[in-house]
């Protein structure tokens, strides 16, 4: 059944008629053409699908659209503010936290999430907070090193 | 919505539309100076580019336009393993022009000539070398317009950021683009181009970072997956419950009803198409079908005897002195056994495809290893001649040697051609790991025997499935035979019972494991060190070199295992790269848990092109590995696969992670080596020493799940002391 949903993606307003039983995951890959956010299992276990809802890492994969109306919903297309990078984008770029690249939109908002909540990760606090999001090119070295970066700088995340 | 793909150029190889020699080739490129050069050299690949209609005296290109920028064409592709930086480093510095002005155009059977695929660490190794030599011809031949251009011999002409001036005064220049522009100068490369000396490299030889790191970070990097075509359905495929089933009966009617479903079950394929994945899926559900399935012949448990049961005739290699000598002399004899079960790619990016007909053509964009096998594949599938099939690679979201056979590409070609329209295959992590070409289980099985001076005198080795791949010797044992029995691909009927296929270094992990925790028990029982044991028995330069080198960044105190301290050592070669790890573990011994928690690396890789990269490639070996070593495990019974998710595939993780160091063993006397695999294959056994060393208790089987290793250290714990 289609139903009127709204919500705010990356800052903007939108408005959806949608089966709100359709996962946010396909709703922002088909309708919406955000392909940044990646499918990977389908069963939140692998965390390719990572989006920010409020505050909150969220595999996009489980969560029906219906269940982020009226909330703020984060994408990777949405750190890029006027086209300067966000830190933890240019950390991982600089570190070489990605290889394939294809898990690296759901590791970055994880770690979005994770420093909203903990601006000061220890290390094994990242660890922890990153533990369910897979990388099978196992770049995980050079991922907490970019995460510690940010973590450092003066300024935090947001 | 995402670029429209449509928008790509009209490709010159396509519009011929049949069979192209060189002549043809040449006139359809466009201007400037193409320098055409072959990287592959042996006649496997000239003949598969024959039967192709391809050119076969080249397989890439490069091209300086008019405007300067450098061109190169390659049918390889990038995975995550960088080659879109290392391959455009060295063009860059063989050019002398700034790694800015270089584009590649990589994995597109209508842009790029003939490429068998990417894979076997050959990347950096075979094509590196004939494109710097292609650049370096480009630059000769530049250089001697820029002489007639300035009316100067070209020993008095420098060149600098794709600028030739004079050495005497640079303001008299010309640029590249300058000497490029309404040219058309083709050569063909001759093997004579003289390529830089490591003192001279500008460009190579230097950390650079990854030129797709901000289309990745930002995710517009496209994967196959994220191209979008207008009225493009998403297909669900229905899969029987196990390999070898055959379908009895199918009833589509129930999903044919939902709204905006299509339903195809023509040429062996049952399928359920829809705009949405999820509602193509949800018809899928729908389907009703009887599968007649085979009795399981064996599991995961009996998969080892029936091995050895089927492996037939062996093949020897590296046959040396004689075995029974060797025997006799043998103060202590040992035999171990070592087994690995089934090993999955499992990428985070599942098979993916995206086919679409247009005007009699059937473009398909896929993650994939091997664009060209893939374009003859699917127009073999389909009934096109292949000169009407063009595969597009974008970027691939981790192959590690499982994306090569695809299977989605041909059956996103069928469902577009059988439906009309654009034709998305995506498939579940359950299909992922069900029709995965599987690394395949294998057996070794060691004989070997030590000296009264504790030297290695006796070397029976017989490997089962997995063949050959860093089993060579290089010890110095002058009674040594190895047997290879069944290769890793299928070639032995009944050997598996589902697709294998490489997974990174394939076959090369459990022969390491085998032989380096061999070894460990020979140094053991002579009650030596285990490094000081590995350099008392070869004499091989380059191996003693990463022993010392790794000993020393490591702080290896010396001392015979097992010293309860949890270090171990392993070493090996891979694609002519040298390699040698140190480990230190703990292990838990109430739950047989083990942690490893410091890892060091040292490599001989040769000429390193871009350091950084290669050390990324030495983390991700060793973070994977211990995937491979501790917990990875395909679970089957017979036809059914058990394994069908992350939640029971456990790939290594944060948790997992231990201190990683890697140390590059400087040796600019040779050219550069593997670099994607080699630090992978010595994890297992490194991880297997150390656990000895901690408790004495021999693991033979891999993975060394928390369950083997508190069975091996309750065993030894059980046995009475000596």
């Amino acid at each position: 059944m289609k139903e009127s949903i709204s919500f705010r993606l990356n800052g903007k307003p939108i408005h959806l008629d949608v089966d709100g039983d359709r996962t946010l995951l396909w709703v922002l890959r088909t309708d919406l053409g955000l392909t940044g956010t990646k499918f990977g299992c389908g069963e939140s276990l692998c965390g390719a699908c990572t989006v920010v809802v409020g505050k909150e890492a969220v595999r996009s994969c489980q969560v029906p659209v219906k269940a982020v109306r009226g909330k703020d919903v984060t994408t990777i297309e949405g750190l890029e503010q006027n086209g300067k990078l966000h830190p933890l984008q240019e950390a991982f770029a600089d570190t070489g936290g990605l290889q394939c690249g294809f898990c690296t939109p759901g590791m970055i908002m994880n770690a979005f999430a994770l420093l909203l909540k903990t601006p000061k990760p220890t290390r094994s606090q990242i660890r922890a907070g990153m533990e369910d999001n897979l990388c099978r090119c196992a770049a995980h070295h050079r991922i907490v090193q970019a995460i510690e970066r940010v973590s450092t700088l003066a300024r935090g995340v947001s | 919505m995402t670029d429209d793909p449509s928008t790509f150029a009209a490709p010159p190889l396509l519009s011929a539309g049949r069979s192209l020699d060189r002549r043809d080739f040449i006139r359809l490129l466009g201007g400037g100076i193409i320098v055409l050069f072959n990287a592959n050299l042996s006649d496997l690949m000239g003949q598969e580019a024959r039967t192709r209609g391809y050119p076969t005296d080249f397989n890439a290109y490069l091209r300086i336009a008019g405007d300067g920028r450098v061109t190169i064409y390659s049918g390889k592709i990038e995975m995550g393993q960088g080659v879109v930086t290392s391959l455009a480093q060295m063009a860059a510095d063989e050019l002398s022009v700034s790694l800015d002005s270089i584009d590649m155009v990589m994995g597109d059977t209508a842009l790029c000539p003939f490429d068998m695929g990417t894979y076997g660490s050959m990347s950096t190794r075979f094509f590196g070398p004939a494109l710097r030599a292609a650049a370096a011809e480009a630059k000769a031949v530049l250089l001697t317009l820029a002489s007639e251009h300035l009316k100067t011999p070209p020993d008095a002409l420098r060149v600098q950021d794709g600028v030739v001036f004079l050495a005497s005064d640079r303001t008299i220049r010309v640029a590249f683009g300058q000497l490029a522009k309404g040219q058309k100068i083709v050569r063909k490369l001759d093997g004579k181009a003289v390529t830089k000396s490591v003192s001279e490299f500008r460009v190579m030889g230097r950390p650079e970072k990854r030129r797709d790191a901000r289309v990745k970070v930002t995710g517009k990097a496209q994967y196959a997956g994220d191209i979008r075509l207008p009225g493009m359905l998403y297909a669900k495929i229905l899969r029987p419950p196990a390999h070898g089933a055959a379908l009895k009966s199918v009833d589509t009617s129930a999903a044919a009803r939902l709204p905006g479903v299509v339903v195809v079950n023509e040429g062996g394929i049952v399928a359920a198409l829809h705009p949405d994945p999820e509602a193509a899926e949800k018809a899928l559900a729908l389907i009703k079908a009887d599968f007649d399935a085979p009795k399981p012949a064996f599991d995961d448990k009996t998969v080892f005897a029936h091995l050895l049961s089927v492996a037939g005739e062996g093949e020897e290699r590296e046959k040396k002195g004689d075995l029974a000598e060797g025997e006799e002399r043998s103060v202590s004899l040992f035999e171990g056994k070592y087994v690995n079960g089934y090993g999955a790619h499992a990428p985070i990016e599942t098979h993916t495809a995206l086919a679409r007909l247009e005007g009699g053509t059937m473009t398909v964009w896929s993650s994939t290893q091997t664009p060209f096998p893939n374009q003859q594949a699917i127009a073999q599938a389909i009934g096109f001649a292949k000169e009407n099939v063009r595969v597009i690679t974008p970027f691939v979201g981790g192959g590690f040697g499982g994306k090569s056979a695809g299977l989605q590409a041909i059956e996103a070609a069928k469902l577009a051609k059988l439906t009309g329209k654009p034709v998305q295959v995506c498939w579940s992590r359950a299909e992922e790991f069900f029709l995965d070409s599987f690394r395949p289980a294998a057996v070794v099985s060691i004989r070997s025997g030590i000296d009264g001076a504790g030297r290695i005198c006796l070397w029976d080795y017989q490997v089962y499935a997995a063949g050959s791949r860093s089993a060579e010797q290089f010890y110095d044992v002058p009674n040594n035979l190895i047997r290879t029995y069944g290769r890793w691909g299928s070639d032995t009927p009944k050997m598996h019972l589902f697709a294998t296929g490489p997974w990174r270094a394939p076959g090369a992990n459990i022969n390491v494991f085998a032989r380096e925790s061999q070894i460990d028990t020979m140094a053991a029982k002579a009650k030596v060190d285990p490094l000081t044991f590995r350099l008392n028995n070869t004499s091989d330069k380059r191996m003693r070199r990463v022993l010392e080198t790794v000993a020393e960044r490591f702080g290896w105190k010396k001392a015979a295992a097992p010293s309860s301290r949890g270090v171990g050592v392993a070493c090996g070669i891979d694609a002519g790269t040298y390699v040698a790890l140190m480990a230190e573990v703990r292990v838990d011994a109430a739950t047989g848990s083990v942690k490893v928690g410091r890892i060091v690396c040292a490599q001989d890789m040769g000429v390193v092109i871009n350091p950084d990269g290669a050390k990324m490639q030495m983390e991700g070996c060793i973070m994977m590995g211990l995937g491979y070593t501790l917990s990875e495990e395909v679970r089957f019974n017979g036809g059914q696969i058990l394994t069908r998710n992350f939640d029971t595939y456990e790939v290594p993780r944060f948790s997992g992670m231990p201190e990683i160091e890697t140390v590059l063993v400087k040796n600019d006397e040779l050219t550069p080596q593997g670099g994607g695999e080699p630090a992978i294959v010595p994890v297992g056994a490194v991880v297997a020493n150390a656990i000895f060393d901690a408790t004495g208790a021999r693991l033979f089987e891999m993975p060394m799940t928390a369950g083997r290793v508190k069975k091996a250290v309750v065993a030894v714990s059980r046995k009475p002391s000596t």
